[in-house]
């Protein structure tokens, strides 16, 4: 038996005993966890509005470890090996994950019905994420089974510490793909709305990528200053703001800023998604995503320019100005991250040194049984919570 | 996809056809029997085999599977191991150069059997079948790989018909396979392209017993 972060409702996680994971295909590993973070997006579970949730899934998207034994079709992995594993599982093989479009995955998700009903395709299956997303065991848990391991967990060099790695699994990758959908050419201004840990990367990334200024967008002193200090972005306070379009205008010289990344999201989907799930049909006229942060995009975003969505959006938006889309030439890149294709670079960022995100853990190292704790914290952003890492075994 | 029924709840003959359909299926891959109302001339969609007129519902379900036509073909033909890609299949056993004998889980333990006889071979290409008389479930299909454009593999068409059998054992399939014949077929496709893509079948399941 082992401890794992359950899911019993919402905002009810608990710390539950239950039983360890095997392995059930040849390509599987099963992987002693070492470091598991919680993300952003586990807080659409906490809050209960993603649907196909049930009592006793484990959570955890976000995790790295050892692997403990591996199945026999997976041979470029062995026990003992450190390992970081990517949120969406890929099967490798398929059209998608041959395209590197790996969070496309044909294969990966066993509910993918589920899936179809709502999107018209099913994307991969994702660890600790709703049944709708295949009903993967997640990895806040001191051991989690992860399958196609020998696609879907990375070798970490010893010369890497867990905190640096770690967020390879997912917020690292995200933020990254956010910057690089930017299409940034030397002289861009990108704006980001949002700077907890998605954004904050995602500055550090548009950088990385030759951006000449960055301008975050977010309302937490503690975030703000972070992206400030850190990540060397200027900031905005849309709480001290009448007009957030009219000040990124005159901040960028009338012009706008070349690229805007949404890296808020939605929050409000939640009874929408639900009718939604149960007949897409019937959805239209219900409630809808809060799309406050991607209007704002749309409208500040300069003439020709792309938005960037890293956000997760699950339903159907109510009064996007499409026509502003339309008007201006916008190109739109968004999705769930391809996060396989960007390991290995990335990667190299960090053993260069070019990149280190453990910048945004705030509180390290707690151990599983604080989760509840740490989950209410997050959300709240009390005691200016940014990241929360947890080890297995303390 | 479309399923349609004609004389009966469809909600029950869909789904008892699923439970066979794709079993069958595979059946009819056993001989080679060219019956003229099956060849194609590469643009022309070969028709359903019909039941009786006006009778059975039908289910249509495509994929693309990036493996070749040749591959998928001779996977299909492996009567023996299509229980492995089929979740309600118990066996296949085939009887002689043109029939086989299937057999198929039911809810408490009880089996449904049907005898199939391939009325079209084509390598690489295509497969029909027909139930034969005395079946528990009468049915009629056809499977077809075709080349998808730009060297993305393989689309799968399976088209069947079906009728269920009235009584317990017809209510039995229900209860067994859900309400839906099209969403077994769909599924049974989709542990095919899981297996041939990936050499496994998608599992979220926690232990070796509910993976079962």
């Amino acid at each position: 038996m082992m401890r794992a972060v359950c899911w019993h409702g919402p905002r009810d996680v608990r710390v539950d005993t239950v039983p360890e994971p095997e392995i059930l295909n040849p390509r599987d590993a099963i992987v002693r966890v070492t470091s598991t973070a919680i993300c952003g997006s586990d807080l659409h579970l906490f809050n209960g509005i993603i649907p196909t949730m049930e009592s006793g899934d484990v959570l955890g998207h976000e995790f790295m470890g050892e692997v403990l034994a591996v199945g026999p079709g997976c041979r470029t992995l062995a026990a003992g090996d450190r390992v970081v594993v990517p949120f969406a599982i890929a099967c490798g093989d398929c059209f998608f994950c041959r395209e590197r479009l790996t969070s496309l995955c044909d294969n990966s998700n066993p509910n993918a019905s589920m899936a179809e009903a709502l999107y018209g395709f099913s994307g991969a299956g994702l660890f600790g994420y709703s049944h709708l997303y295949g009903g993967y065991a997640g990895g806040q848990a001191e051991y989690v089974r992860v399958p196609y391991a020998d696609v879907g967990a990375f070798k970490v060099p010893a010369s890497v510490r867990d905190e640096q790695a770690l967020f390879l699994s997912d917020i690292l990758p995200t933020g990254y793909m956010a910057a690089e959908n930017c299409g940034i050419r030397p002289g861009d201004v990108v704006a980001v709305w949002g700077a907890g840990p998605v954004g904050l990367l995602a500055i550090e990334s548009a950088y990385l990528l030759g951006a000449d200024r960055v301008i975050a967008i977010d309302r937490w002193p503690a975030r703000l200053r972070l992206a400030e200090s850190h990540g060397k972005a200027e900031t905005l306070n849309y709480e001290e703001l009448p007009d957030v379009v009219e000040e990124l205008k005159q901040r960028t010289g009338g012009r706008g800023p070349d690229a805007c990344i949404d890296a808020v999201g939605t929050e409000a989907h939640g009874t929408s998604l639900d009718a939604l799930y149960d007949r897409a049909k019937h959805a239209v006229g219900l409630g809808t995503d809060r799309s406050h942060v991607l209007r704002q995009a749309i409208q500040a975003c300069r003439k020709g320019g792309t938005v960037s969505v890293p956000g997760v959006y699950g339903g159907l938006l109510d009064k996007v100005p499409f026509g502003a889309a339309f008007a201006k030439a916008l190109t739109f890149k968004m999705g769930q991250t391809h996060v396989h294709r960007y390991m290995a670079p990335l990667l190299a960022h960090i053993e260069a040194g070019r990149l280190d995100p453990s910048f945004i853990i705030s509180h390290d190292r707690w151990p599983l049984s604080a989760a509840p704790e740490a989950y209410r914290m997050f959300r709240d952003k009390t005691d200016d919570c940014v990241k929360v890492v947890m080890d297995p075994w303390r | 996809m479309r399923t349609r029924s004609v004389t009966r709840d469809p909600r029950a003959w869909a789904a008892t056809g699923a439970l066979t359909v794709v079993a069958v299926a595979a059946g009819a891959a056993w001989v080679a029997s060219r019956n003229p109302r099956w060849s194609h001339d590469g643009r022309r969609r070969v028709d359903m085999p019909a039941l009786a007129a006006g009778r059975g519902a039908r289910v249509e379900r495509t994929v693309t599977i990036l493996r070749s036509p040749d591959e998928l073909y001779a996977r299909w033909h492996d009567l023996a191991r299509l229980p492995e890609l089929m979740a309600h299949l118990e066996s296949v056993t085939p009887l002689d150069e043109k029939r086989s004998r299937w057999v198929a889980r039911g809810p408490g333990g009880t089996r449904v059997m049907w005898e199939a006889e391939i009325t079209a071979d084509e390598p690489g290409r295509l497969i029909a079948w027909r139930s034969v008389a005395g079946s528990d479930i009468e049915n009629a299909g056809s499977v077809r790989f075709t080349p998808a454009p730009g060297g993305r593999g393989t689309e799968v068409k399976v088209l069947l018909s079906y009728e269920l059998p009235a009584g317990r054992l017809g209510e039995a399939a229900v209860t067994l396979l859900g309400e839906s014949g099209d969403h077994e077929v769909r599924e049974d496709l989709r542990r095919f392209k899981q297996r041939m893509e990936t050499g496994e079948v998608a599992t979220a399941a926690r232990r070796v017993e509910d993976s079962r």
